[in-house]
């Protein structure tokens, strides 16, 4: 079931090198969730990748050697994100592994990578669980302590709320975690969390989650899941007559989340890692040669994965070598990297930290609002 | 009391989806003594015939919904009809056992095959008909949801009346009695068999349309946990019973809501599940279902 897409942009342009000198590419695994209900995040974050791939190869590769991405999809599917690790590591003897899958997805991933000493770099996971006590583990985004804090602070500030309701996807280790951070933050600015709720991942109906939400009168909803289910909240929500904001986090961060929530979207927030609005240079750069590639405009996901891939690069080639040991230190003494999504510098718990923007969605668009430094 | 009868309402809108599923798996059992596990498959496929389907007609438009409807349900029907003919009927007479793998089977070609043609990414369903919410002293019903609760009991009755009052209802009730005796008296059970596929798909196609402008995210999966829920509300029932099917799903709607609106919420399925093992303890029939001895 699972596709493998060997993406190999410069291996016609290596083929024209003579046979006894053929390079040995460098093969980096991805582990995206292509398909399923994560689908948005990892077409995204895969369409970062190639690009990279492809400038990168242009360039003249890596250590003089072209990279290979070896892609497999998790199917956003509890599970599978480790048996795929186990897989690019023994069978495929990649050198690392990237990934732009969801907390609970890299999870999964994060202490495979450990035990085989194969550096793993995570795009978009926010949980700080990921990279705790792993050496080999890293992140190129913010964390949801940082995240939750954002949250917290644009809705006690900017939207005066005073009571909040909370909506958490206990199935999913983001959602749980960002919850928790959200709430302890709230509470500490000085308001109060007047009712919380739970649901499960795939669930479909909210109605009677956000029926008990309602007989608590919040200001404010604040719901910490993915877009899938966000969409089919705002829009039962609304049904309901709740019509006050929603906020969520960066699961958010989808085209489909405005396909499938419509008009009831409106006059909802979410934090993210950039916006495609942004006047900086690089973004701009990058916003062009995306749409020129793929006709759309890059969600988030995209250019945190092209920062993740070149972010590796880099670190192979200061390190000199694949060597994975090398190549761990190489990436931990990452500093002031300058990506897409802002300057990238791996702290002690490896973790990167960069500055959260907040969106707001009016008449089926996203605007940039705000941007948060950390 | 308000937020109780809102949730009330809630429960008995998602129960109503469940019932409208139940009934086909339901009707088929009446017949066949076979459980059509594909069932929740062809609910798939049948909200997926509704979203190209509604493509082809202006949203939000009375007529154009019924057609759509429509559409979706001769589609399933044959559906139904072809998978009987492919699946089923080479394994007549054969162990009830070989058959039920034989729908584990469908089902599972169903869903993958949907995933290869429809791609595993969930799709967004149009609004089909026009959708306005009633507030009534606080209470809130869309018409999307009136529509469930109105169409599942059109169906129930008709249903009701094709089984019992028409000459096709009495030859499946033959057919359900004795197989054999019924082609002795010049009863075409294939047609009857037929017949009653196209039924039990339609109804499901009916209910892929509606369970998808209430949520309105479809993907090749989609009928697999309602496919279950439908299946234990059938059972909850009495399955073979109609009216049974029906008051089963309320059942099951209402507890679901009820549990997910409280702290328990973790629990929900866990919660249902119990109360269907604890009713088929005290009567394993089901509520409305008569227990019969099976001989070996």
């Amino acid at each position: 079931m699972n596709r493998v897409r060997l993406f190999a942009a410069l291996l016609a342009g290596a083929a024209l090198l003579p046979a006894a000198h053929a390079i040995e590419p460098i093969k980096i695994g991805e582990i995206e969730p292509l398909t399923g209900k994560e689908a948005a995040f990892g077409q995204s974050a895969h369409k970062g990748i190639v690009m990279a791939v492809e400038e990168i190869n242009a360039r003249g590769g890596v250590l003089g050697r072209p990279l290979v991405i070896v892609t497999e999809d998790n199917q956003s599917r509890p599970g599978d994100s480790a048996t795929i690790a186990k897989k690019l590591i023994a069978r495929d003897k990649v050198v690392a592994i990237l990934s732009g899958a969801t907390s609970s997805g890299c999870l999964e991933i994060a202490p495979i990578c450990q035990t085989a000493r194969i550096p793993f770099l995570a795009t978009t996971a926010t949980n700080p669980e990921v990279t705790e006590k792993r050496n080999y583990v890293f992140r190129v985004c913010f964390i949801d302590p940082f995240q939750g804090a954002v949250l917290a602070k644009f809705a006690r500030d900017t939207l005066k709320a005073k009571r909040v309701a909370l909506l958490t996807s206990v199935s999913s280790s983001y959602s749980v975690g960002l919850s928790k951070v959200f709430r302890e933050r709230f509470i500490a600015s000085g308001g109060e969390i007047a009712v919380e709720q739970k649901y499960g991942e795939g669930d479909k109906d909210f109605r009677a989650q956000l029926t008990a939400i309602r007989a608590a009168a919040p200001d404010v909803i604040a719901t910490t899941g993915n877009y899938t289910e966000g969409a089919l909240i705002c829009k039962q929500a609304r049904e309901l007559g709740l019509t006050g904001p929603i906020i969520a986090g960066d699961g958010w961060e989808a085209p489909e989340l405005i396909e499938i929530g419509g008009a009831a979207v409106n006059g909802s927030y979410y934090c993210s890692h950039y916006s495609s609005e942004s006047t900086a240079p690089e973004v701009q750069a990058f916003v062009k040669k995306f749409r020129a590639h793929y006709t759309e405009t890059p969600d988030s996901m995209a250019p945190l994965a092209s920062d993740g891939l070149t972010v590796l690069a880099e670190a192979i080639a200061r390190a000199g070598t694949t060597e994975s040991a090398k190549l761990r230190d190489a990436l931990a003494a990452t500093k002031n990297f300058p990506g897409i999504t802002g300057r990238t510098t791996i702290d002690e718990q490896r973790n990167a930290s960069k500055p959260a923007v907040i969106l707001a969605v009016k008449d089926g668009h996203t605007q940039f609002l705000q941007s948060i430094e950390p | 009391m308000a937020e109780f009868l809102q949730q009330l309402l809630n429960g008995l809108s998602l129960g109503a989806i469940y019932a409208l599923i139940a009934l086909g798996y339901t009707m088929v059992y009446g017949v066949l003594r076979f459980i059509n596990f594909a069932h929740s498959d062809v609910f798939m496929v049948g909200s997926f015939i509704g979203y190209y389907a509604g493509k082809l007609v202006p949203e939000n438009t009375i007529w154009g919904g019924l057609i759509v409807l429509v559409i979706s349900m001769v589609g399933c029907a044959i559906l139904g009809m072809t998978i009987e003919r492919l699946a089923y009927r080479p394994l007549r007479g054969a162990a009830t056992l070989n058959v039920l793998i034989a729908a584990i089977g469908v089902s599972l070609l169903l869903e993958y095959s949907g995933q290869v043609f429809f791609g595993a990414a969930p799709r967004t369903f149009p609004a089909l008909f026009p959708s306005i919410n009633f507030s009534v002293g606080g209470l809130v019903l869309s018409t999307n949801q009136l529509l469930v609760i109105v169409v599942t009991t059109l169906l129930m009755v008709a249903l009701q009346f094709i089984v019992h009052r028409t000459k096709i209802g009495t030859a499946m009730r033959a057919v359900s009695l004795n197989p054999k005796a019924a082609q002795l008296v010049g009863i075409n059970i294939d047609v009857v068999i037929s017949f009653t596929f196209a039924l039990g798909s339609a109804l499901a196609a009916a209910g892929g349309i509606l369970y998808a402008l209430n949520y309105p995210s479809i993907d090749p999966l989609m009928g697999v946990m309602p496919g279950l829920k439908a299946f234990v509300a059938a059972v909850l029932g009495g399955i073979g019973n109609i009216p049974g099917a029906a008051l089963g799903g309320l059942i099951l709607g209402v507890v679901e809501t009820f549990v997910n609106g409280s702290q328990w919420s973790t629990y929900k399925d866990a919660i249902a599940f119990a109360i269907l093992i604890i009713i088929m303890l005290f009567r394993p029939a089901g509520l409305l279902g008569k227990f019969t001895i099976e001989k070996v």
